[in-house]
């Protein structure tokens, strides 16, 4: 046998050689599980709006105290409340507070009365273009615009004069399963009511403003945390003639801007051991940071609450 | 020396094999990802989903409180729209490109040319969308005095341009195939260059051109990320190519990763997944049998 038969023998066997490795490496690894220490689980459900922030608390809860687990679901406030009210979940996330109704179910079901924790507050600000004339805007305005069926298109109907080309309103909206959208849809259009069809509907908080900023005709909603030099902040009456309120973390303490409100954490009477000791993480620096981080407002440090 | 032999044999006959299933597993993959497409989709499918409703009404309202609406009319003409137009813009450009390069420029120009025009195509599509947003929309807005340059127009631009490369390559081999001695004998009958290629190219690589403008719509209609950010993502029927229009493929991407999985709004998902790739499917197919049409003879 000559030497270059040998050497493409030699070649054909690695190139075998490296297929097959890649094949056992492609294989799933057995399960060797190690046995891990039990941790304790806290069962976290309720509000879609808060269940971003819940679940980034829960991540960052794993690193503070790693034999804790916060399971965290969505469902909606009215679900997680009446999980509360069954005593089937350690803590509740709500973005509205819990109806005397309500908790005289739980005290019948359970003998324990719901304890109401504020852990943050989500404000939403109506943003226009920086050369946008209007200060301010109505409740009912913002239902004109933006419900189906509302009259609104023009900025001229709002008896804002608009530049050459921009008289058309450029609705800003944000996809149909954004909590965001369902509380703008609950807040301003009314229970049951839809939005107009054809707004732009934007895939993020950021990119609503980013829209905004880069068109003179355009309104949007967004948290207040994201504004920008390039977009205004609209002033926001609650109805004709009153006067508007401006979107800041003070005035939405105060209860006075009317798209505000606090979100709450319920539990089944005082709080124990590790859904204590949660509670207090996600109201300390620490939790209250990834409030805003979420693109939420936190509570005020005195403690005061509105 | 026998040992070897059958050693050199065992191990040719395991890479054939092991070549031979990346081979087929091609068929596999496409065959598996549509069944599981269709499954995620199908209990909806068989229970409730009003296909009249689907296909007809404009109202596309999958999270309402108390009128829940799947209709993706507006969405068929969105993406139905926003092809159209780059075909319009592409193909012109994309066949008179591949002619140019195929028949007139000089071996120095047709090798730069084609590097171009394979860096154009390997540009991400995001990247695409991001020029739509940040470039084509004011620029849209100036020239146009429209109020938002997120239109039908800018993502059929976008679209367009990432259309052209596709229809240049392939538009380009179909030229190539028409054998020499038909421009032979042409240019023996004393045409011109424009005639040649008026007369007797295009009539002769036509079902490879076709091929190349199928191609080209069927990467106009899977797109999602350049036209979600270009179109303006609005669910309108569109009545001037200034309007913001929403796709089919946008739809999905920006509602499935919030649709509760298993939820009927993640079934009408996967529904128009499989409406895509039904649509994707015969337009590929229909190249493809073209294709093999020019073969064939």
């Amino acid at each position: 046998m000559n030497k270059s038969t040998f050497r493409s023998d030699l070649r054909s066997t690695t190139v075998a050689a490296l297929l097959l490795a890649a094949a056992v490496a492609a294989l799933p690894v057995g399960c060797s599980r190690s046995t891990e220490p039990e941790k304790t689980v806290i069962q976290n459900t309720g509000s879609d709006t808060m269940v971003n922030l819940a679940q980034a608390w829960a991540e960052e809860y794993a690193k503070v105290d790693p034999s804790v687990s916060v399971e965290v679901s969505g469902g909606g406030s009215g679900t997680g409340i009446a999980a509360l009210e069954n005593g089937t979940v350690d803590i509740t996330n709500s973005s509205r507070t819990v109806e005397p109704r309500e908790v005289e179910l739980a005290k019948k079901n359970t003998g324990k009365e719901p304890r109401e924790f504020v852990v943050g507050y989500d404000a939403l600000a109506v943003y226009v273009h920086k050369t946008n004339p209007m200060e301010e805007i109505t409740l009912e305005q913002l239902a004109g615009v933006y419900a189906e069926g509302g009259l609104i298109t023009q900025w001229s109907q709002l008896e804002v004069k608009m530049p050459e080309g921009a008289e058309e309103i450029i609705r800003v909206s944000r996809q149909s399963n954004s909590g965001t959208y369902a509380y703008f849809r609950e807040a301003i259009l009314g229970k049951g009511r839809d939005f107009k069809l054809g707004s732009r509907d934007m895939h993020g908080s950021k990119d609503v403003v980013e829209l905004v900023s880069k068109t003179p005709g355009a309104i949007g909603y967004s948290g207040m945390g994201y504004a920008t030099s390039e977009v205004k902040m609209l002033r926001i009456a609650r109805r004709a003639g009153e006067a508007g309120v401006a979107p800041t973390a003070e005035n939405t303490l105060n209860q006075t801007y009317p798209i505000a409100r606090p979100l709450f954490m319920y539990t089944l009477g005082e709080p124990t051991g590790a859904v204590r000791a949660y509670l207090d993480w996600v109201r300390s620096d620490a939790g209250q940071k990834i409030v805003v981080t979420s693109g939420y407002v936190p509570v005020p440090k005195t403690g005061a609450r509105p | 020396m026998r040992s070897r032999r059958r050693w050199e044999r065992a191990t040719e006959a395991g890479i054939e094999l092991l070549i031979r299933l990346c081979g087929v597993s091609a068929i596999v993959f496409v065959f598996g990802i549509f069944f599981f497409v269709f499954r995620e989709g199908s209990g909806f499918l068989f229970h409730g989903f009003n296909t009249w409703e689907f296909f007809t009404s404009p109202e596309w309202y999958p999270t309402s409180e108390n009128h829940v609406r799947y209709g993706v009319l507006a969405l068929i003409a969105g993406s139905a729209s926003v092809t159209a137009l780059a075909m319009v813009l592409a193909v012109p450009f994309g066949i008179g490109a591949a002619i140019f390069v195929s028949e007139f420029c000089g071996p120095g120009l047709r090798e730069t040319l084609k590097i171009t025009i394979e860096l154009l195509a390997a540009i991400p599509s995001v990247v695409w969308g991001f020029i739509g947003l940040t470039v084509m929309n004011p620029l849209i807005m100036k020239i146009t005095g429209a109020p938002i340059g997120l239109s039908v127009l800018n993502g059929g631009l976008i679209l367009a341009l990432m259309s052209v490369p596709i229809i240049v390559s392939i538009g380009e081999d179909a030229l190539k195939a028409v054998p020499d001695s038909y421009r032979e004998a042409a240019l023996a009958l004393g045409v011109t260059r424009w005639q040649l290629v008026y007369r007797v190219l295009l009539p002769a690589a036509k079902n490879g051109l076709l091929a190349a403008v199928l191609l080209g719509v069927g990467r106009a209609v899977g797109e999602t990320m350049a036209v979600l950010m270009a179109t303006g993502h609005s669910v309108t029927i569109p009545t001037s190519v200034l309007d913001s229009v929403r796709t089919l493929t946008a739809t999905i991407a920006a509602e499935l990763g919030e649709a509760a999985v298993g939820s009927e709004h993640y079934q009408v998902l996967f529904i128009i997944g499989v409406l895509l790739f039904s649509i994707t499917f015969v337009v590929n197919l229909t190249a493809d049998l073209i294709v093999r049409g020019t073969r064939a003879r």
